[in-house]
């Protein structure tokens, strides 16, 4: 098992290398360079000599790459283009309001979304099951601002329970924190809730057709009872894993939710850092993004072999 | 009523009612909308009243208007974008099947490579660097949402090129693009058409989230994303504004989503009709 577990971590790691070499090659592919797109038509020679000389675009690419991924490495991630500061001290405070916000919502959403799924599976084909069904559906097929625009109307400006603008300062107390943040919060639950609930659901009832809960039915046990001592943890595996990976988009939807909210956090940076062409900062947010999700979706994997036997010995 | 031999539910019905009124409102926008795209009318965010039934938008343009002129933006580059990708996906995808280990493994590991990461980060670096035209914005939409249809195609051409009639093509000595073309693609399409709807849904949702952040579709063209992030300020009022355009996105998904579900009923069903997946 514990070669297995290596082997996907490895994995991990060489794919988040293959990642920043793309990262880094995306800024490579123009036709001309970096320099010539962001300075546009009007630049002359001269500025454009300058300029590369001041982004080091004069030397090779292979180069410039290895110096930008070790620097990397060694928490580096350079200056930003526009304003000449060190990015990681932009970043630092930003992305530990990012994580604020993705763990709040993770803490709501991952309880709250299996006990949902259990519960829909516990009484299949009823009223509470085609209720939880279609709001989940619901969910999943409208755009993230509207949900949040409509959590806004209703508990913000309408009876005003929570702010509308989520603005947070280091300085502030942790609990003035979770009140700031509430509203984003629940939209980024909201938004990855339908999946993990909609799998839990489908993990508990494909358990049900198995031999041994029929067995537990003849003896007597009622329907709960089957499902939360006999179905439930043999479908552990598949929910923690669906957990792990919602957690990974959950990653990705921050980006939106922060501009909704004007949350300071790393989605935002990088949405102004694109809005300003500062590849730099584009750059830094993308491999860290990139990286949150190749971590949680080499840690979903790794929880799954070590939960289901049948993948620990690779075939 | 029966639609291609097959009869539709309610919902279906619903569905392709409602794709059917937005995609005739993109068509015939000049002949509906009551104003011009851009042309402004009245104050802020004016009530709604007989002139401007749903009101007017951040700096006095026709929100009804915009709305029907935003159907044709926002639904023309998502459909767009969705076949270009399908064109995409399904050549490569068929290539790696067919073509061969070697192209088979290099076209998979990159394919791998750019699954790792978000859709979202990678558009944003990639518009990051070649800034937001709409034809920028199509053709990297279209490669990364490549990535996802060729999984599908390669999944579903490695099932059919081991098939006799495939053999039959090759001994033959048929050419690669010519089995592609005249084997496989006929042989993979039922899956591929419900792919089809969900990949639309994606991308037009996409398109909305990434003109929503002011990287999409850019100004004078209206377009639901970029018209809730124009009114976005109007909420703190209590006004409606940025919802009717995240309405509508909502009610599109929704209807191309029944007619997936449908179209996907239909494939499950063991008629013969669907290919082996």
């Amino acid at each position: 098992m514990l070669k297995t577990i290596v082997i996907r971590v490895a994995l991990g790691l060489l794919t988040l290398w293959a990642v920043s070499i793309l990262i880094f090659g995306a800024t490579e592919i123009l036709p001309g360079d970096v320099a010539s797109a962001v300075l546009g038509q009007g630049a002359t020679p001269e500025t454009l000599a300058v300029f590369r000389h001041e982004l080091g675009l004069d030397r090779p690419s292979y180069v410039r790459y290895l110096e930008w991924f070790f620097n990397a490495l060694h928490g580096d991630l350079g200056i930003a283009m526009t304003n000449k500061r060190v990015i990681v001290e932009t970043i630092a405070p930003r992305l530990s309001n990012t994580l604020f916000l993705a763990g709040y919502a993770a803490l709501i959403a991952v309880p709250t979304s299996v006990v949902l799924g259990i519960v829909a599976a516990i009484n299949e084909g009823k009223f509470v099951d085609r209720f939880v069904n279609i709001i989940s559906l619901m969910t999943i097929s409208v755009p993230e601002f509207f949900i949040a625009y409509v959590l806004i109307l209703y508990l913000a400006v309408q009876f005003e329970v929570f702010p509308s603008l989520s603005t947070v300062f280091p300085e502030m107390e942790f609990s003035e924190k979770i009140y700031m943040a509430a509203l984003p919060a629940f939209t980024l639950t909201m938004l990855v809730m339908a999946h993990m609930l909609r799998m839990t659901r489908t993990s508990v009832l494909s358990i049900m057709s198995q031999p041994y809960i029929e067995m537990a039915f003849l003896k007597g046990l009622t329907r709960s009872q089957v499902i939360v001592r006999h179905a439930l943890p043999n479908a552990a595996a598949p929910i923690i894993s669906v957990i792990a990976l919602n957690l990974a988009y959950l990653i990705v939807g921050v980006v939106v939710i922060e501009v909704v909210f004007v949350y300071p956090g790393i989605g935002q940076f990088m949405v102004d850092g694109v809005a300003k062409r500062d590849l730099p900062v584009v750059q830094a947010c993308g491999l860290i993004f990139a990286g949150a999700f190749v971590g949680l979706n080499t840690v979903a994997d790794v929880l799954a072999i070590m939960v289901n036997p049948r993948l620990r010995h690779p075939r | 009523m029966k639609l291609f031999g097959y009869k539709p539910p309610l919902t279906a019905w619903v569905g392709l009612a409602i794709i059917t009124i937005f995609v005739l409102i993109a068509i015939f926008a000049d002949f509906i909308a009551p104003y011009g795209e851009a042309e402004s009318v009245g104050q802020t965010w004016d009530d709604p009243s007989f002139a401007n039934w749903l009101g007017t938008d951040n700096i006095g343009r026709d929100l009804l208007s915009r709305l029907i002129y935003g159907a044709r933006m926002t639904i023309g580059v998502a459909l767009v974008t969705t076949i270009l990708s399908f064109f995409i996906g399904i050549t490569t995808g068929f290539m790696a099947a067919v073509g061969g280990p070697v192209i088979d493994q290099i076209l998979s590991r990159l394919v791998d490579v750019m699954l790792s990461i978000p859709l979202l980060i990678f558009a944003l670096i990639i518009l990051s660097v070649f800034g937001s035209s709409i034809s920028t914005l199509v053709l990297t939409l279209a490669i990364l949402d490549s990535t996802r249809v060729f999984r599908l195609a390669r999944a579903v051409a490695t099932n059919l090129a081991v098939m006799e009639y495939v053999e039959a093509a090759r001994l033959r000595g048929e050419g690669l693009w010519w089995i592609m073309r005249r084997e496989i693609l006929p042989n993979a399409l039922p899956p591929m058409i419900s792919e089809f709807g969900l990949r639309f849904c994606f991308n037009f949702l996409f398109v909305a989230s990434l003109s929503f952040l002011g990287l999409g579709i850019q100004p004078p063209f209206a377009d639901w994303g970029g018209m809730v992030r124009d009114n976005g300020k109007a909420i703190s009022f209590g006004l409606s504004a940025p919802l009717w355009p995240a309405i509508a996105i909502a009610t599109m998904t929704v209807g191309v989503n029944l007619v997936v579900d449908w179209i996907l009923s239909i494939n499950s069903r063991p008629s013969g009709a669907s290919a082996e997946m």
